[in-house]
């Protein structure tokens, strides 16, 4: 706990050092480098913690904060997860930083925000007390605002970060809101107050509804994610690493540590709730991400649908825990968490692909890149690792956690609720369909990006990035295919955090299988072992490629496509990004998105060029959004009359009110 | 005697992953002999995709200029992901060594693997029916995976379980008896067995017309050895899936693990017998029907989504676990 306390004023004192002397060429060094020691020390504590079993819990308190209240911090098993994957992505976004953000061109605007934002999600992720809570998560959001406002000159940031803060703001308050109803009329602003007094059902319901739209809209659920696709895309890509991968994980936390720790019993309505949402949340998040022409546009929209994924695992585990099957509450929630460590890792890959591609192209768009297997090998490697992964194929990690949602999936029938029994299957459909729309989506980013022709010359001229900023996406590369592989290493992590919401560890239950199997006895008896799929895998493509390579014509002739007789040489008539993304907006999103196609087809003679046009709306805009900026407005140009009042009708506008005030409490009383 | 078990399972494991290598052009040559009959042609030999996989072998490969490494790697993984997919299935005894391994689930996952690489190297050379094949195929497998996880859903709720192995035991035990959604589950899996061979109606094995096709239009730039391999995946994937249409709705025949030689005898005899008779039914099947236009897919598709899902929730309801 000390430790991490010291890392945490070791972060704001990196910023203050980005602030003071960012004009020295050295402040750019001390801080990302310091980044990397402090987040990676951080990293280290916690993951020793974990792995000794990490079931104590550590309690400090400052003597800071408001008068007559000190700051209380804690650190138990939850967050230590949590702070594992918060300082895992800091310390590589760090790594990656100090080779990425070395020509930004306004260093000052990112150098001193870059350490106070990590420090604001550490900070989330150990508070004791609602005061603590909310001061690290409005720090954390406007820490991350100011670095979406690092390229400020472009109008289009400047939206960004106003939508970011609107929705931001939101999601405080109404996170302030369920924090006044958990403290109740005693005030106990402590965690450890709340959870010895838990509010009555009504209340509850009512600070669980309030802390959805509060962390969801942090964390992306749809109809609340329309921020993130336009914020994450804005900043320098370690922070829209460390934004996607990481800080929504914050908002998971916040959800987690509300609806499984502090408000006591949980109602199973609230998790058919979670896992609708979740489900809605992933399948459309998916489909957003599959139209888009913009890289980064593109992996802040797989994170909504990730999210999806780990809400589904709550929604879950909330279900099996208030129908009182802790085993099978455990498996879900194992699985959200350990979607929560996949996630940060897979996003840290794909933003910092997508950063190393932007270093070596300057470009963004899909349609502009290709080839890039041929001139950025290495990046072109570790990206296709974090596509297979985030695709959930066996034997990565994505699989792993995925496996374990259908499981718990598969239990549906044993609940009572006939809406939980179908409403599962329901999910389960939609779970599986956005899993299968995210390898196409996956498939159309890495193959139009990376394989293929060059479709500019700067795709063309692109080199290689160097090797710090490979290290940095090298490294949860590897730790994907590792977690795959012997997922136990990861889960046995959980576990702690796993027993500490749900009451129960997923293998409790009598669970069998040695570290290779996963085999937890609350799914049926079945089971999986990614390390015998991988060694098979390996055994059975050694022996064909032996095999082929002795027994067969092993020549390779070089040659121009053959392409059915027809080659054409301009790199343009490939398949781009919006045909590959064709047929499947036609079946899934034509009506969702209400996509017009426009072709203008010159008549015959005519020289000039075809075109097409195609136009796409986000329904949350025109359903929910423009709807209530509208509300908005109205009701601020009634209001505005009120400026222009007499004295008297002031005076007695405000004896109405008190009149109105004291009926209410006679009425209460 | 555990000992005695788990060497057998070897064995019968090799024997297995052997046996579907061996029948597997001879499964895709006896549905071609099957529909060139049906259609009043003599037909090719039944050897004869034996023979056209030794040629492709001895044949050098032509790589297009633009094929990256991946382009070269991936006939390997799509090969060995569909071969262990087919030894995961019981064929002629439950006793494998690799049951443990890979449930339903992740049998459904290791098939999407191998077409995630497949439709990654359809992109590789840069050519527009590698793309047009890709995504097109990613679009079928978009509803078809859905689809059959519902149907290995309505199975599980049923058997309670998705391991392979113990779906067989289960439904051999008896008990389970016809019920409407099992039905509904088989005619889902068969619809998405369909499309995920490329068969008609969906796609036309037997086309290189352009306008028609997804799964050849992907493997287009394919040649020499790795073309080989790929259509060796693919004809293994057409016995994949008779087998597991097999072992979840017919498995009569199959031997349970301790069972003696004339038990396992009897599992080969019947899978073969199975084998055959599919071959026939697709065959019949195939002559009797039209292609169907691209997006045609999504209904039919959404089709067998919607069967499965209806099977699943019949179940839920009806078993009332």
């Amino acid at each position: 706990m000390a430790f991490i306390s010291l890392c945490i004023a070791a972060m704001l004192l990196l910023g203050i050092v980005g602030t003071t002397r960012s004009w020295l060429s050295r402040a750019h060094e001390v801080v990302h480098g310091g980044m990397a020691l402090v987040c990676g020390g951080a990293a280290l504590a916690v993951l020793l913690r974990l792995a000794a079993g990490g079931t104590e819990v550590d309690v400090l308190v400052l003597p800071i904060g408001l008068p007559w209240l000190n700051a209380s911090l804690r650190l138990d098993a939850l967050s230590a997860v949590f702070l594992l994957a918060v300082n895992l992505g800091g310390c590589l976004a760090a790594v990656f930083g100090w080779s990425y953000a070395r020509h930004e061109a306004e260093p000052a605007r990112v150098l001193p925000f870059f350490p106070l934002f990590l420090a604001g999600m550490n900070l989330v992720l150990v508070a004791d007390d609602a005061f603590v809570f909310l001061m690290a998560w409005e720090f954390m959001s406007l820490s991350s605002w100011l670095l979406v406002l690092a390229s400020h000159r472009e109008a289009e940031t400047r939206r960004a970060a106003y939508v970011y803060l609107v929705m931001a703001s939101f999601g405080t308050a109404c996170l302030l809101l369920a924090f006044g109803i958990l403290a109740g009329e005693a005030g106990g602003y402590g965690f450890d107050a709340i959870r010895a007094h838990p509010p009555g059902a009504v209340s509850a319901s009512f600070a669980a509804l309030l802390v959805l739209l509060g962390a969801g809209s942090k964390a992306g659920l749809v109809p609340l994610h329309v921020w993130l696709p336009l914020a994450h895309p804005a900043a320098p890509s370690h922070i829209s690493a460390l934004m996607s991968g990481v800080m929504t994980k914050v908002a998971i936390y916040g959800l987690i540590r509300f609806l499984f720790d502090l408000v006591g019993e949980p109602l199973w309505w609230w998790g058919g709730v979670l896992a609708v949402v979740g489900a809605v949340t992933a399948v459309v998040g998916v489909l957003y991400a599959l139209m888009q022409d913009d890289v980064k546009k593109l992996l802040a929209y797989s994170t909504v649908e990730n999210i999806g994924v780990i809400v589904i695992g709550l929604g879950l585990a909330l279900v099996f825990k208030a129908s009182g099957v802790p085993a099978l509450a455990a498996l879900a929630m194992t699985a959200a968490m350990l979607h929560v460590l996949n996630h940060a890792l897979f996003k840290c890959i794909l933003f910092f692909g997508a950063g190393a591609v932007l270093t070596a192209t300057g470009e963004r768009d899909l349609d502009r890149l290709g080839g890039l297997i041929h001139r950025m090998p290495a990046t072109a490697l570790f990206c296709l690792v974090g596509a297979a992964a985030i695709s959930a194929l066996p034997p990565l990690n994505g699989f792993v956690a995925e496996w374990m949602l259908f499981q718990a999936v598969l239990n549906g029938p044993l609940l009572e609720q006939w809406e939980l029994k179908i409403g599962f299957a329901v999910i389960g459909a939609l779970l599986a369909l956005s899993t299968a729309l995210a390898a196409a989506c996956f498939v159309r980013f890495y193959g139009i990006a990376f394989l293929g022709r060059a479709r500019s010359p700067q795709a063309e001229q692109a080199r290689e990035v160097d090797t710090v900023m490979l290290s940095a996406i090298a490294v949860p590369a590897v730790l994907c295919a590792v977690i795959g592989v012997l997922p136990k290493l990861a889960i046995s992590m959980i576990e702690p955090a796993n027993r500490l919401t749900t009451g129960e560890g997923m293998f409790d239950a009598g669970g069998h299988g040695g570290w290779v199997w996963l085999a937890p006895a609350s799914a049926f008896g079945n089971s999986y072992s990614g390390f015998m799929m991988f060694m098979t895998i390996l055994i059975l493509t050694t022996l064909a490629v032996f095999m082929i390579h002795r027994y067969a014509s092993n020549r390779v002739r070089r040659s121009i496509p053959w392409a059915c007789g027809f080659t054409d040489p301009a790199p343009l008539g490939q398949y781009s990004a919006s045909s590959f993304a064709q047929p499947l907006r036609r079946v899934f999103a034509d009506q969702i998105f209400g996509a017009r196609e426009v072709v203008d087809m010159p008549a015959p003679g005519e020289t000039r060029p075809a075109r097409f046009t195609l136009e796409m709306r986000d329904p949350a805009w025109d359903r929910l959004f423009t709807p209530v900026v509208r509300l908005v407005g109205w009701v601020a140009d009634r209001v505005d009359n009120l400026q222009f009042l007499t004295i008297r009708q002031y005076l007695s506008m405000m004896f109405f009110a008190l009149v109105v005030l004291l009926v209410m409490v006679a009425v209460s009383q | 005697m555990i000992f005695v078990q788990a060497l057998l399972a070897g064995v019968f494991q090799v024997v297995q992953m052997l046996l579907v290598l061996a029948l597997a052009p001879g499964l895709t040559g006896l549905v071609r002999v099957v529909k060139a009959r049906l259609l009043g042609r003599r037909g090719p030999p039944l050897v004869q995709p034996y023979r056209d996989l030794f040629r492709l072998l001895r044949k050098d490969v032509v790589l297009a200029e633009n094929a990256s490494w991946l382009f070269r790697v991936t006939p390997y993984l799509v090969f060995t992901a569909i071969w262990l997919a087919a030894a995961l299935v019981p064929t002629f005894t439950t006793a494998l060594a690799l049951t443990a391994t890979a449930d339903l689930i992740a049998l459904v996952a290791l098939l999407a693997s191998a077409r995630f690489f497949l439709a990654l190297a359809g992109m590789d050379v840069g050519t527009s029916f590698g793309g047009l094949g890709s995504s097109r195929e990613m679009m079928i497998a978009a509803l078809a995976e859905p689809a059959m996880l519902m149907v290995i859903f309505s199975i599980a709720i049923l058997v309670r379980t998705t391991s392979l192995s113990l779906i067989v035991d289960f439904m051999l035990a008896g008990g389970v008896g016809l019920r409407i959604s099992l039905g509904l589950a088989l005619i889902s899996l068969l619809m998405v067995a369909i499309a995920e061979n490329a068969r008609i109606p969906v796609d036309n094995p037997a086309t290189h017309l352009e306008l028609t096709m997804v799964h050849e239009a992907m493997v287009l730039e394919y040649s020499g050895r790795h073309l080989a391999l790929i259509e060796a995946a693919g004809m293994l994937k057409l016995v994949l899936y008779m087998a597991l249409i097999a072992c979840i709705f017919l498995p009569w025949g199959i031997s349970g693990p301790g069972e003696g030689p004339l038990a396992i005898l009897i599992g080969l005899v019947t899978f073969v017998l199975k084998l055959a008779s599919g071959a026939v039914l697709l065959a019949l099947f195939e002559t009797s029907i039209a292609k169907m236009r691209v997006f045609r897919y999504g209904e039919f598709l959404g089709g067998a989504l919607l069967l499965s899902l209806l099977g699943a929730i019949f179940l839920y309801v009806s078993t009332g676990l």
